[in-house]
């Protein structure tokens, strides 16, 4: 579904700020994946979603989601096919437009722009059916601006966006990170249910190893932009946090160092 | 008294498709945009050249409203393609725009008087121009208030309204926001130089100069538009943009008419605007004594 061949991709090439954050990855995420994504601060896993997404161009190598090799294509006309979640609650929505306005244009993801109307009667009623499966009281709040959201209905509600269209990809960015410890564990439940509920190919980026290890089928871990570890199947079913520490030290030779995750 | 009201409701609705266009921008697109200070006079220069070669005041306010739009373009593709910020692509395409204004006018001042200009017809039907000027500003103003309500509603719209909110968010959804930020400025800089045009027919003539502080005054017309009239209802919002720039004139009128000097005039509006656009800050610096006030009741 997703493949990403030989991916480099530096920034500030040639100045004394040079940071190689994708050095030769190389990965496959199969239809129906659910991969979890760990690592230390600065280790790239922002930076390769975001290779993925068409925010950034690599410097090499390819990225080729169904068959179709999308890697000059610029951002916007790589959203049709991909979901995405950003680890800050006001980058998925439009603050100052409403509740409906907001999934009305994420359910046009991809989709040429006309001069129709902006949402049809039979999208509000759509809206609030997927609305109420979030179970946070949103579908009486359709016009209700974004901006007056929580953080963690304003994460619940760019899900809700991300799949509205079923996404070919489904890119979350430590979108719980930012939330606090009541509401993250609800977001990440919503989470799990929206993925399941379509089988959506996922890649997730968290930096707590228990999520890590307890979501998905496959976990892989990254350092220093490069791919240490992937794992899937029984095996990590098994994976407990202290064997994803030792094998972190194996493939690295050095200790783990994500200040959030080691405390959470 | 009667008279100077009058003069300064009519003019304040052909300000009023400029403070439309100045909104736009700056409110829609979250974008200062100068360009508004060239597009302004060129809609003028367009009409009065238009006018004093024969044409059908009409069709020159309708070349006018290419001219703005081309304006935009220019400062939209400076923009966004060239990544030039905002304020400079504006700027530049302002500072363009007065030696292209010359060029189009061959001159820097046309008079228009005794020609057949848009408010013509409604003089011989018996209006006097001030009155003429009033209908048919009225009658822009709402058609270009019930246009924009519906284009803001449809899915271009929507696309546009989003990318001033948050562009990263709409890219995401599969919309080019280097196009929107096009179509925003084109669309604000149409309508200010449709503004500049019937200005220009209104008093009789086109002055290169006619656009120097133009911004300032479209942000003074939007702020004491809010201020005084504003709704959260979008619609709301676009008639308080013309009641904005209305009021804006009859206080110039007022200031005016109590002996201010017209050479303050600018000053006078610099200010203003600094303080609206100063509230919230001041509002901040004045709630800690409100709430010390509370506290000892
Ligand atoms: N836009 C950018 N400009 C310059 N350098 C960048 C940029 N984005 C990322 N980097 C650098 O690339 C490296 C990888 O960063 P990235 O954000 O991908 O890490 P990460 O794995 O997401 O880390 P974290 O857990 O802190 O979010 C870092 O050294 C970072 O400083
Ligand atoms: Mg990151």
């Amino acid at each position: 579904m997703l493949r990403v061949n030989n991916v480099y991709k530096t920034f500030h090439t040639g100045t004394v700020n040079e940071k190689i954050a994708l050095y030769n990855v190389n990965m496959e995420l199969r239809e129906g994946d659910f991969i979890t994504l760990i690592g230390g601060n600065g280790a790239g896993k922002s930076t390769l979603l975001n290779c993925v997404a068409g925010v950034y161009g690599v410097d090499q190598g390819t990225i080729v989601i169904d068959a179709n090799d999308v890697t000059k294509l610029p951002e916007h006309k790589r959203a049709s096919v991909l979901g995405r979640v950003f680890q800050d609650p006001m980058m998925g929505t439009a603050a100052n437009m409403g509740i409906e306005e907001n999934l009305a244009l994420a359910y046009r993801r991809g989709q040429k722009r006309s001069l129709k109307w902006g949402i049809t009667r039979k999208e509000r009623n759509l809206f609030r059916e997927q609305l109420e499966r979030l179970e946070l009281g949103l579908e009486d709040r359709l016009q209700d601006k974004v901006g007056l959201l929580s953080g963690g209905q304003r994460q619940a509600l760019t899900l809700l966006m991300a799949t509205l269209k079923k996404p070919k990809v489904l890119l979350l960015d430590e979108h719980t990170a930012a939330l606090d410890p009541k509401t993250a564990p609800k977001v990440l439940e919503i989470t799990e249910q929206l993925i399941q509920a379509s089988n959506l190919t996922t890649m997730m980026v968290t930096h707590n190893m228990r999520d890590a290890i307890k979501h998905g089928n496959r976990l892989i871990m990254m350092h220093e932009g490069r791919i240490i570890l992937d794992i899937n199947g029984e095996e990590k079913k098994k994976l407990t946090v202290e064997d994803l520490l030792e094998r972190f030290g194996q493939a690295s030779g050095e200790e783990f160092a994500n200040d959030r995750a080691l405390l959470s | 008294m009667l008279e100077i009201l009058l003069g300064a409701v009519s003019l304040g609705t052909l300000w009023a498709v400029m403070t439309i266009g100045v909104f736009i921008t700056y409110r829609i697109l979250n974008i200062a945009d100068l360009t508004v200070e060239g597009s302004i006079a060129m809609g003028a220069a367009i009409a009065a050249r238009g006018i004093i070669m024969g044409m059908n005041p009409y069709v020159t306010t309708l070349l006018a409203l290419i001219g703005g739009m081309a304006a935009g373009l220019v400062t939209g593709l400076l923009h966004t393609q060239l990544k030039i910020p905002a304020l400079l692509s504006g700027i530049l395409t302002m500072i363009a725009l007065w030696s292209i204004n010359l060029r189009i006018m061959g001159k820097s001042n046309i008079s228009l008087l005794r020609m057949d200009t848009v408010y013509t017809m409604l003089e011989n039907m018996g209006l006097n121009k001030t009155d003429a000027v009033m209908v048919l500003g009225l009658l822009f103003v709402l058609a270009i208030i019930i246009l924009l309500y519906w284009f803001f509603g449809t899915e271009i719209g929507c696309a546009i309204r989003a990318t001033g909110s948050n562009p990263r968010m709409v890219r995401a959804q599969g919309i080019n926001t280097d196009s929107t930020i096009i179509l925003g400025l084109i669309l604000s800089n149409g309508l200010v130089a449709v503004s500049g045009a019937l200005i220009a027919q209104s008093q009789s003539y086109s002055d290169v100069q006619m656009g120097t502080g133009a911004i300032v005054i479209g942000l003074a017309s939007v702020i004491i538009g809010e201020v005084l009239f504003g709704t959260k209802k979008f619609f709301g919002r676009l008639l308080s943009l013309a009641l904005g720039a209305i009021t804006y004139r009859i206080i110039i009128a007022l200031v005016l008419k109590m002996g201010m000097p017209a050479n303050d005039l600018k000053l006078f509006t610099a200010i203003t605007v600094a303080v609206a656009l100063s509230l919230p800050v001041l509002r901040q610096y004045f709630m800690p004594l409100r709430k010390s006030f509370k506290e000892v009741e």
